[in-house]
């Protein structure tokens, strides 16, 4: 503010100038918490506790550390390295270091959103996820840092707050820091938590301000696979996490009438975010069919913005001759920085071929100039592929030396000399049988000592799959509504809704996406709650019954038993661990602000939720996972998960790690191992939907609900194994959780087991959270 | 494959560091082994049912070992029922990490309570999974020696086969189940 001149009775102002920073309105009655803004060490006894009972597993992918100029040193057994660090305190240390590239991943994600949203909208733009069905607009951000943010601008001191975490948190990684393991797993725990704001702030930023779907349990479906594509029309294939430019693209193509006459398709979470701006827009699939399509020459220009996007795309980008746009500072690509020329000198520059590229850093630019040039390079392209004939693959074929270099590339062993020695006979079946358990690697053309590209072959001979890629997916529908957590926080409580299971991650499956849908719909089926995100969201989207229906088509979308409910993008993930927390605070009215210790303490004992990263892959993945497990929600990887190379596991076998305080009286209390594990890889699908079933249980369920989740246990295992569990009398406290179609059966089993009946508690691991001490 | 890569891991960049497995040149190495163990183990993986070995799968082998060795067997995935439908009972089911944890853990008392075991031998875990937990087994248990069973070099574990065609394994492996002193209904 500044007066020139004021004259008063009192004084006389000249040249009179006052700047505030911020003035924070502080409307939010409830009392804060303990850890309002957490720094490293906070949560530090929270995190002890958990790790006292999921001990971790190391498994280190090799045997020395090469991170400093003391050269490797040799850290097998019990052997230190130079600084003295040893072999469990350095595995801890890489999974703090992928955790932290993970959380700084989606937090400068979420910095590089909000900044340009103020930019367009301005300051002072509210936040709003879900109007008055969503009064927690932000329950991971009000839990950790104890605010409620109400404007885009206050976004940013949340955002400030983080980046000082991950800074912190990085230096511990520093040769001569952090000494201890188990130190370095409360700071993973750390990054993941903070990890889970940063994707919150992303998201809410951008649900709020591009009017993405706001908690609607009836998003629209949008089409996805390779073959929703009209390839008569220009495409434009934008890649990535980051949406503004794509959105722009759309922007201008509505502006201009043109949106029917160009395709606008997405892969990985753009194309999310894309189709919750505007569901004509069409999904191709998740991160591992970048190379099928970009290589179906379909696309005629190519937009990356940031994260999962492979390192190779421009190179990709020139064998079908298709023009590439990067748009982010974090992926240059080597490209020219265009951003302050002209459109007109760009589009011609690319039409003429005198770069493969550009690098635009202002979205609006990049979807003016995509858009262009989309239209006027697709009649010069005519699809220019970079896929063979299948006359070449047959010829390819005979030429194999068979020296299985591919098959070892391949992270899925998948056989790939036998199928090219079919080939060489002219028989494709077996190469195109590869094609739904490839993850889209082109390791094997890596290895190749003839540089014959493989995955082109697989891909060729799968040509008529592709075609039929046609699926729908109903478009990530942001947050949980807070009435819907009113209807189902009782059930699950209670036990009587099984559990609430998020399908989340990557595509690096063991045998194909596929696998994830029928995990998804098997559970749908049984009246669990299904989430869905990211990747794994897609994956569950590409599969069709036998009246053609996707699963997105057969179940509801509502936040309800038997939905298979898609939040959306990775950032979207946010919304799961937030329903998670709304069940304590709305349901159970636990103070949320500033109170992690407690609502994790409460979503542990209480909340049934299972996380299942299938095709994790990503140092994001991991810091979503411990996220996840820093707020008591056990995480399942699928066999390759095991390449994080840390598992955090439980000990059924040792009773004394299973006893909870009983809030009543103070008394312990043993619960079984409820969860058994806080993060593990199953090596099969089927192993998996056993423990998920099993994960579910927690201390606080009622008879009615642990004999509900006793009985979907026991039939999946009768089902999926064969035989009755093991393990059975660890789950039945009292004789009312058995459930009456087995009682004969489990009774037996209790028997033999020296079974006693046991109380169920009020559980806590928190003795503050003792109401009544005993005497 | 090329002989000269009998001996690297077979998927080719998972290398170990300067500890690497002792290679199972002659298949009556193993058999020695086992007997000459105080208390050893057999983990079973889900991909012993999925492998083909002349007319029987691998895990009709494992179960000839287990049955003339004499040896416990846990079997991780899925696989409890594959066994009981070969009228076999393993001691255990757990999954292939927590078996793993377990025989980490020295202070463990064993499937039967009557102590830890001295050799843990794995077969039928996808390559990489079971790379990774003998890594883990390598760095962290203590007393405890490793044989990997299947036909791809494991650099983790205490012994290994070197890369071999199925069919030479197949011969190792009846080569141990007769060893061990069992039926000798499969010909080599």
């Amino acid at each position: 503010m500044r007066i020139k001149e004021l004259k008063s009775d009192l004084c006389t102002l000249k040249d009179f100038e006052i700047s505030i920073g911020k003035i924070i309105e502080e409307m939010w009655t409830e009392e804060a918490g303990p850890t309002v803004f957490p720094s490293i060490a906070d949560l530090r006894e929270w995190d002890l506790k958990l790790l006292e009972r999921y001990k971790p597993f190391y498994m280190p992918f090799c045997d020395v550390c090469c991170l400093c100029t003391f050269g490797k040193c040799d850290l097998t057994g019990d052997k230190r390295g130079a600084c003295g660090l040893n072999m469990a305190a350095q595995q801890s240390r890489i999974v703090l270091l992928a955790c932290c590239i993970g959380a700084a991943t989606h937090i400068a994600h979420a910095r590089h959103l909000v900044e340009h949203l103020i930019e367009i909208f301005g300051r002072e733009h509210s936040i709003d996820v879900g109007s008055v069905s969503v009064e927690v607009e932000a329950p991971v951000t009000r839990l950790v840092c104890g605010v409620r943010p109400k404007t885009l601008a206050d976004l940013v001191d949340v955002l400030n707050y983080l980046e000082g975490q991950v800074t912190h948190l990085l230096s511990a990684t520093h040769t001569g820091q952090e000494g201890s393991n188990i130190d370095f797993e409360s700071k993973v725990f750390h990054a993941g938590m903070i990890d889970q704001v940063g994707m919150e702030i992303a998201d809410i930023a951008q649900i709020s301000a591009y009017r993405f779907p706001k908690a609607d349990p009836e998003a629209p479906l949008a089409e996805i696979g390779l073959g929703v594509v009209d390839v008569t029309k220009p495409v434009i294939l934008v890649i990535g996490h980051n949406v503004p430019p794509a959105i722009e693209i759309v922007d201008y193509l509505t502006d201009r009438g043109l949106y029917g006459e160009v395709e606008v398709t997405g892969l990985c979470c753009t194309a999310h975010d894309v189709t919750r701006y505007n569901p004509k827009a069409k999904i191709i699939g998740p991160i591992s069919w970048q190379l099928r399509f970009i290589r179906s020459g379909i696309p005629d220009v190519i937009v990356v913005d940031e994260q999962c996007i492979r390192a190779d795309s421009l190179v990709e980008a020139q064998k079908i001759r298709a023009p590439l746009i990067a748009s982010s500072e974090k992926n240059c690509l080597g490209l020219p920085n265009r951003t302050n020329d002209s459109p007109d000198e760009i589009v011609k520059d690319l039409l003429d071929a005198n770069t493969p590229g550009a690098l635009i850093l202002d979205p609006a630019k990049v979807g003016e100039v995509a858009v262009r040039t989309a239209i006027a390079v697709a009649p010069k392209r005519r699809k220019f592929k970079a896929m063979p004939d299948i006359d070449n693959v047959i010829e390819g074929a005979k030429r194999c030396l068979k020296c299985d270099d591919c098959r070892r590339a391949c992270p899925n062993d998948l056989p790939i000399t036998e199928a090219m020695a079919e080939a060489a006979r002219g028989n494709l079946e077996k190469l195109s049988s590869l094609y739904e358990e490839c993850v889209g690697c082109a390791r094997c053309e890596s290895a190749c000592p003839l540089d014959f590209p493989l995955h082109s072959f697989i891909v060729k001979a799968a040509e008529k799959k592709l075609k039929e890629e046609k699926y729908k997916i109903r478009v990530g529908r942001g947050a949980i509504r807070d009435t819907e957590i009113r209807e189902v926080g009782g059930p699950i409580v209670l036990g009587e809704i099984p559990g609430v299971i998020a399908f989340v991650g990557c595509a690096n499956y063991p045998e194909g996406g596929k696998e994830v849908a029928e995990m998804a719909m098997e559970f749908a089926k049984r009246r669990y709650i299904v989430l869905t995100s990211g990747c794994a969201a897609m994956s569950a989207a590409m599969f069709k019954d036998e009246d053609g229906k996707s699963p997105y088509e057969i179940y509801s979308g509502v936040f309800d038993a038997g939905g298979i409910v898609n939040v959306g993008s990775c950032v979207s993930n946010s919304h799961i661990a937030g329903a998670a927390i709304k069940i304590a605070s709305i349901f159970a009215k636990r103070r949320l602000r500033g109170n992690y210790e407690e609502i994790a303490d409460y979503i542990l004992n209480r909340v049934g939720a299972v996380g299942v990263a299938w095709g994790a892959m990503s140092q994001k993945a991991a810091a979503i996972a411990s996220g996840f497990w820093r707020l008591g929600v056990p995480v399942i990887v699928g066999p390759h998960g095991s390449k994080y190379r840390r598992m955090l596991l439980g000990r059924k076998d040792q009773m004394e790690d299973w006893y909870v305080y009983d809030a009543r009286t103070g008394e312990k209390v043993y619960v079984g191992p409820t969860p058994e594990h806080l993060f593990y890889a199953a090596e099969t699908k089927e192993e998996a939907m056993v423990a998920i079933a099993k994960f579910c249980m927690r201390p606080n369920d009622t008879t009615k609900g642990r004999s509900v989740k006793l009985t979907h246990y026991v039939d999946l295992s009768r089902r999926l194994y064969g035989v009755m569990p093991d393990d059975i009398h660890l789950f039945v406290r009292t004789l009312a959780d058995v459930p009456i179609t087995m009682k004969d059966e489990i009774l037996k089993v209790l028997e033999g087991k020296e079974w006693r009946e046991n109380i169920i508690p009020d559980p806590t691991l928190l003795p503050r959270l003792i109401r009544r001490r005993r005497e | 494959m090329n002989k000269s890569k009998s001996t690297e891991p077979w998927q080719t960049a998972e290398i170990p560091g300067p500890k690497k497995a002792l290679v199972i040149t002659k298949p009556e190495v193993v058999s020695s082994l086992i007997r000459r163990a105080k208390n050893p183990i057999l983990i079973v993986g889900h991909e012993a049912v999925e492998v083909q070995l002349k007319n029987e799968k691998l895990i009709d082998y494992m179960i000839r070992i287990a049955e003339n060795a004499k040896i416990h067997v846990v079997a991780t995935a899925h696989m409890q029922g594959e066994f009981f439908k070969r009228c076999f009972h393993v001691d255990a089911w757990m999954p292939a990490v927590d078996i793993a944890n377990r025989l980490k853990d020295s202070e463990w008392k064993g499937l039967d309570g009557k102590g830890s075991y001295d050799l843990a031998l794995f077969v039928g875990l996808p390559y990489y999974m079971e790379w990774l937990i003998l890594s883990g087994l390598k760095h962290f248990s203590s007393g405890l020696k490793t044989v990997s069973l299947g036909m791809h070099y494991q650099p983790h574990a205490s012994w290994s086969f070197p890369n071999l065609s199925v069919e030479e394994w197949r011969k190792n492996l009846q080569v141990i189940v007769e060893e061990l002193g069992g039926k000798k209904n499969v010909h080599v």
